[in-house]
């Protein structure tokens, strides 16, 4: 199989195809519910309670199956397929062990609204409770890190459940739904009518905003002096990038945007301050505390940007919240100014009404402030620098690659340096931090993406917790460009042990680590490595004309810190700022 | 201020749905007093009638995050308005035949029932509000509560108030 698989017949015969009444297994109803769903990729493992699912998937070519080698795997790619795409991430695992693989998956895309449908299954059910082989309660496991679960008990319930779940999925806040199939409900047979509508009652989520508070909202901008945005994962979610820059282009209201909020906004944008927080940039942290308007767009006020709240914007006098989940709005933060609704249909309406602020001053003082006080690094030295790496990878792929990443330093050097362009092209793990998820997420962002490049840039820390994928690479010829910011140590464990607890580096030393080179070569992935800016240079280059998989170990400094820096418990006013100031 | 909230929350009858209510209150933070489940007037939804305490954000965040579980109908502050809150408890008092004459007074003060009689035991069954049930059996206390079981709040706005 490639990545640019071409379908076997025409959507249309396909279709025809899936919707004849026949009877059918569990199993089969699930394929062709999938494929009625759009979905063309799906990311598993086979297991005993899966069997009838992967019996029906035999010569079965009409979606792409990836068979990782961890169910972590799995679900990391079906993540990345999700964010990158804005399509419903799908993967499949065996019950017990094979389910509860998944856990970290979903609680990392439940952290961040992405939507999957995990699908799970079960011992039969006259098992179920007996504590029989490879059983779990997943339904129960996850029912705090899923939007909504289903333990299915009968086979004429499963069109309707596999339908509801796409749309509870990717509707509202987006999220991930689990349907846990028992192996006698995968096998028995039932005639099969594909579902078409959904009627939840308790789910109905607020997509048009309360125009009455939208025109509050243009009321409280046009009387602000020193007003911003914090724009988050929400943006990019609703598919409200241009939205949000006509808003900026109309308001004049300068942007800060959070981690998962990066691709959502043009760097190149002269409005644009950076991302805020504890690597937050020195203008758009201050510009937080000097604000009198702040405006959240699809963001959060989660504790790495907020910092401690007492010290936070403490010259706001209005917040107004733009979010599709209500429950988020006053969680952190006093609001003024709610807007429930999605965050493209609330722009979209405040497009039509929105005036330039007052805020000229305010905005050359900020201007001053990025010119005084950009992003830097001691570029002094012919040692090879995190942050160099991070900036050849940008300007070499003019910020037109889909970029993933792993959790720790290297993740805030990317969201630092890499100028973004476009929606989707940053992949990260943001509010569960979780390690192991870049490389695999770039397989999945990879198969929603055949033509465009994905660069996955990780630690030598991260990428050993899943780096068994790359056996998916090789075999599946998948380009994936495999970046390792190679310090030899966990490095953003060594920089808190270094500034919060007196230089006490405690169990961070990653000796051990493999030769990169020998393992991508093992799995049959091409390797190289650089240890100079000049090797960099030569490295990268081939990697890039390389057209399959590569593995780039870039050996860098082990000591150096990511700035600014904001101490867990300080105000996003106390920025350490480093050495190099 | 944290003061006692009264919510009733009608549910989808569900299997999971009492794990999907209350483990969201353990995982957030939010403090369950007491919590009750049965039928609804509809079929096939339940109403859980939740007593909680908290400030008015913890009580609006509740409410938020009880929206969010799929298996959530409609979620109200019974305590906003005017409510008939009632308790149900059993209390299994030793009652030696001697001492049988002074509980009944006590059983009879507070229209409670005698609903069994033992050699040297009698169960009282009282309903009303939690206070009326506090009193009680700090009034059958004395006499050595040997089983105590209470049912938690369930409740109701007066009225037509919907």
């Amino acid at each position: 199989m490639n990545v640019q698989t071409e379908p076997k017949r025409s959507k249309e015969e396909l279709i025809d195809k899936l919707t004849q009444p026949d009877l059918i297994t569990g199993s089969e109803i699930l394929l062709r519910s999938l494929l009625l769903e759009g979905v063309d990729c799906v990311f598993g493992y086979p297991g005993g309670a899966v069997l009838y699912i992967y019996d029906a998937m035999h010569g079965f070519d009409d979606f792409n199956h990836l068979l990782t080698r961890h169910e972590q795997g799995a679900i990391h790619a079906a993540d990345g397929y999700a964010r990158s795409t804005g399509k419903v991430g799908v993967c499949i695992a065996t019950s017990g062990p094979g389910a509860t693989n998944l856990v970290t998956g979903i609680a990392t895309a439940y952290m961040d609204s992405v939507p999957l449908v995990v699908i799970t299954g079960n011992v039969a059910t006259n098992f179920i409770g007996t504590d029989a082989f490879q059983e779990a309660d997943i339904t129960g496991i996850t029912m705090p890190i899923t939007k909504h679960s289903y333990l299915v008990r009968d086979v004429k319930d499963l069109p309707r459940i596999i339908h509801e779940a796409f749309h509870i999925a990717n509707t509202g806040r987006k999220g991930p739904v689990l349907i846990d199939i028992p192996k006698d409900v995968s096998a028995h047979k039932t005639i099969f009518k594909p579902v078409t509508e959904v009627n939840i009652r308790g789910y109905n989520p607020t997509v048009q905003p309360n125009k009455m508070q939208v025109d509050k909202l243009i009321k409280a901008i046009e009387e602000a002096e020193h007003p911003i945005i914090l724009a988050g994962g929400g943006v990019v979610y609703a598919d409200a990038s241009n939205e949000l820059i006509e808003f900026v282009n109309k308001t004049q209201i300068p942007v800060a945007t959070t981690l998962l909020g990066l691709s959502g906004f043009p760097s190149a944008h002269e409005l644009w301050l950076g991302m805020p927080g504890m690597h937050g940039t020195y203008t758009a942290n201050t510009a937080i505390q000097n604000a009198d308007l702040i405006i959240s767009i699809g963001s959060r006020f989660d504790d790495r940007v907020t910092m401690n709240l007492n010290g936070f914007a403490p010259k706001v006098k209005t917040i107004a919240h733009i979010d599709v989940d209500p429950a988020e709005i006053g969680k952190n933060v006093k609001t003024d100014i709610p807007c429930v609704g999605d965050v493209k249909a609330v722009l979209e309406y405040a497009n039509t009404k929105a005036k330039p602020a007052n805020n000229a001053a305010w905005i050359a003082e900020l201007q001053e402030n990025k010119v005084k006080f950009p992003l830097k690094y001691d570029q002094t030295e012919t040692e090879l620098k995190p942050q160099f790496v991070v900036e050849m990878i940008s300007e070499t792929t003019k910020g037109e690659a889909i970029i993933t990443t792993d959790v720790g330093q290297h993740q805030m050097w990317a969201a630092q340096f890499y100028r973004f362009k476009n929606p989707r092209s940053l992949v990260t793990s943001g509010g569960l931090g979780t390690m192991g998820f870049g490389f695999p997420s770039a397989i999945g962002a990879q198969m929603g993406n055949p033509d465009k490049l994905v660069v996955s840039i990780n630690g030598d820390g991260g990428v050993q917790m899943c780096a068994q994928e790359l056996a998916i690479c090789a075999i599946n010829n998948i380009p994936v460009k495999i970046v390792i910011i190679n310090n030899q140590v966990l490095g953003m464990v060594r920089q808190w042990q270094e500034i919060i607890y007196e230089n006490r580096y405690s169990h961070i030393d990653l000796a051990g680590s493999p030769d990169f080179v020998k393992l991508a070569e093992a799995y049959g992935v091409k390797g190289l490595r650089a240890t100079t800016k000049e090797e960099a240079r030569r490295v990268w280059q081939e990697a890039l004309d390389t057209p399959g998989p590569v593995v780039i170990d870039f050996v860098v400094p082990k000591g150096e810190n990511v700035f600014p820096m904001v101490k867990a418990g300080d105000t996003i006013s106390d920025m350490l700022m480093g050495d190099s100031e | 201020m944290t003061t006692k909230h009264t919510v009733s929350v009608l549910v989808n009858n569900q299997p999971g749905v009492l794990q999907r209510v209350s483990g969201l209150f353990g995982r957030r933070g939010f403090n369950i007093e007491s919590i009750t489940v049965g039928e609804s007037e509809e079929n096939g939804l339940s109403r859980m009638v939740i007593v909680t305490t908290g400030d008015d954000n913890t009580l609006e965040q509740i409410s938020k995050q009880l929206y969010k579980l799929v298996d959530v109908i409609k979620v109200v502050d019974l305590s906003a308005n005017p409510m008939v809150a009632r308790e149900l408890a059993l209390i299994k008092v030793n009652a030696e035949p001697i001492m049988r004459p002074e509980i009944l007074g006590i059983v009879e003060t507070f229209r409670a029932a005698v609903v069994d009689i033992g050699p040297a035991s009698l169960i009282v069954q009282v309903v009303g509000d939690s206070d009326k049930i506090d009193a009680m059996v700090e009034l059958l206390r004395p006499y050595g509560i040997r089983e105590l079981s209470r049912t938690g709040v369930t409740a109701m706005i007066r009225g037509s108030v919907k």
